[in-house]
């Protein structure tokens, strides 16, 4: 590992490229940012809807539990037991009365307090857990966990402000708009990438490169700079939204009978996965949005998913898509979502290349870690300029919040 | 049907999943949606949401124009390192012949080969298929792909 400063100056338009592969970046990244300062998304809470029900999650190397409580709160627990440190849930849901670690059993309930040990008094009166054990000091660790739009977040951090104020009011009204009612889970994606995860964090803020690298959208006329849009960051720009909607024609109804087809324009055979029914309210048909660290909120015409990026060592990450619809979708609307998402996912037509990019730059960078790449569309400010997407802003936004994490 | 007919209908249905996983592995993927019924459904799955009831796939075609557009976008489009398939199929195991055609079970693994000649098992799982007499040939009316893992590396674009 070198021993020359990492990043010598203010400029989060140059980013060097160690930061993709070294592994003591990746502790520190463990210990300042995903046990830091920062709310991470874990699940929906449509997906543990009743007492008891558990998923297991991750906040970056660590296994979370996301459990239901009894009086219907969700309590997110490291997944670890106090005893040896045992996976205490090695199944990824279920629903359960208590937690106990199969090891030797000891037991926990649906808030992380420690209820059973196993042979404490011993047997007979011999053996046993020493006279002065505590149960209450040894639960397991219970996390600052909230929801927001259904979505369930969780810090280690005790400095972390409340999860609103960390999102803040631009990115909360962005969610607000996505999530109008509740949602189902259509399904799950899961794909393993050959990068690290910072890379795919930047391209999911990176709107220049939509057009350009995903030439589905040009060879089949689907979004072009010329439709509106923009880019808007949160105040501190940690997070972002970009946009695109397409200009009121005056030809649209509003409304759920407003199945708009846009075939006309598509150079595709079937190009019935391009009609969009218009259901938030606007004319947005693709909307990005990205809460630092490591969630994505997408609507991609009416294909709707949360998106969680787990990095898995320098050089590997995994990204998780919960694919949603609404809870009152028609059968019709259901069979439109499962057909727009084509477009998106691990096959996705215009997100395919989002799996293989962050690799092609792994690979290059590897043998240059004083090197720095240069991010200047837009200049070197966080803030975006005016409503044009041509700018590398929102990555900007990305570096500073890892730079103010890491104090690096 | 007699023990005949029965092992007739079988080595068709063998030679249908040959003809079809050797059209993949040689490159010739503008013949894979003749393998289908013109309304013919060819979907990817996970395991994890099959067997939830989640009705999400990868790949969701309705209909062979839907699987020549995803061949067309493949060529003319979208962007991945290349690398090609080897299929492995096992014996279909044909459960039954009904209205709907006749359904039918095969095993299969996919080998995925890099350009930089990186090898590894890219898919496992088990082909569900309904399959139909259409112009004295027998064709796909609906082709599940069920994936065993519920992770993709990096992509997929090149069918199952």
């Amino acid at each position: 590992m070198s021993t020359a400063p990492l990043w010598p100056d203010d400029d989060v338009s140059r980013v060097p490229y160690r930061v993709y592969t070294d592994p003591g970046l990746h502790a520190r990244e463990q210990e300042r940012i995903f046990r830091g300062p920062t709310w991470n998304f874990l699940c929906l809470e449509a997906e543990i809807p009743n007492p008891g029900d558990y998923r297991t999650s991750v906040i970056g190397d660590a296994s979370i539990i996301v459990v239901r409580d009894r009086d219907g709160g969700v309590n997110a627990l490291v997944n670890r037991c106090a005893h040896k440190g045992a996976l205490v849930c090695y199944k990824p849901r279920g629903n359960v009365s208590e937690f106990t670690c199969v090891y030797h059993n000891w037991t926990y309930d649906l808030d992380g307090r420690l209820t059973g040990v196993a042979f404490r008094r011993g047997v007979r009166g011999e053996g046993g857990m020493e006279e002065a054990f505590e149960p209450d000091a040894h639960g397991l660790r219970r996390l600052r966990a909230a929801a927001r739009n259904g979505l369930v977040f969780a810090t280690f951090s005790d400095r972390a402000p409340d999860l609103e104020t960390y999102i803040g009011p631009a990115m909360l009204a962005a969610m607000d708009r996505v999530f109008i009612k509740p949602v189902r889970v259509l399904g799950y994606h899961s794909q393993v990438l050959p990068n690290n995860w910072k890379l795919y964090a930047e391209n999911t803020k990176d709107s220049y490169h939509a057009t350009l690298l995903h030439v589905f959208h040009n060879t089949f006329g689907i979004v072009r700079f010329t439709m509106g849009g923009g880019i808007a960051l949160s105040e501190n720009g940690w997070h972002h939204l970009s946009f695109t909607e397409r200009a009121a024609d005056g030809s649209e109804r509003e409304g759920a009978e407003a199945v708009r087809s846009l075939k006309e324009q598509y150079a595709l055979e079937d190009p019935s996965l391009m009609e969009h029914r218009l259901e938030l309210g606007d004319r947005i048909t693709n909307s990005i949005q990205t809460i630092f660290p490591t969630l994505v909120v997408q609507q991609i015409l009416n294909a709707l998913a949360v998106r969680q990026l787990v990095p898995r060592g320098p050089e590997e990450c995994e990204l998780k898509w919960t694919v949603l619809g609404f809870e009152d979708d028609d059968e019709p609307l259901e069979a439109l979502r499962l057909k727009v998402n084509n477009l998106v996912g691990p096959a996705g037509y215009v997100s395919m290349e989002d799996g293989c990019i962050g690799g092609f730059i792994e690979t290059a960078t590897r043998s240059a870690p004083e090197g720095r790449s240069f991010m200047r569309m837009g200049g070197t400010a966080v803030e975006p300029a005016g409503a044009s997407r041509v700018t590398e802003a929102a990555v900007r936004g990305f570096w500073r919040a890892w730079r103010d994490c890491m104090a690096l | 049907m007699t023990e005949a007919e029965q092992a007739a209908l079988a080595a068709r249905i063998a030679r249908l999943n040959t003809a079809y996983a050797h059209a993949i592995d040689d490159d010739r993927l503008e013949d894979w949606p003749g393998f289908f019924a013109g309304d013919g459904i060819y979907r990817i799955v996970t395991r994890e949401n099959h067997e939830a009831g989640l009705p999400l796939a990868i790949v969701h075609c309705d209909g062979a124009a839907m699987m020549r557009d995803r061949v067309r976008a493949m060529r003319s489009a979208n962007i991945f390192e290349p690398h090609t398939y080897c299929h492995t199929i096992g014996p279909g195991e044909i459960a039954g012949t009904g209205d709907g055609g006749h359904t039918a079970r095969t095993n299969f693994v996919v080998v995925r080969t890099m350009q930089s000649g990186a090898m590894s098992v890219f898919a496992c799982g088990r082909y569900l298929d309904r399959i139909v007499e259409d112009g004295g040939a027998l064709k796909f009316a609906e082709r599940i792909v069920v994936c065993d893992s519920r992770s993709i590396d990096t992509l997929l674009v090149v069918p199952l």
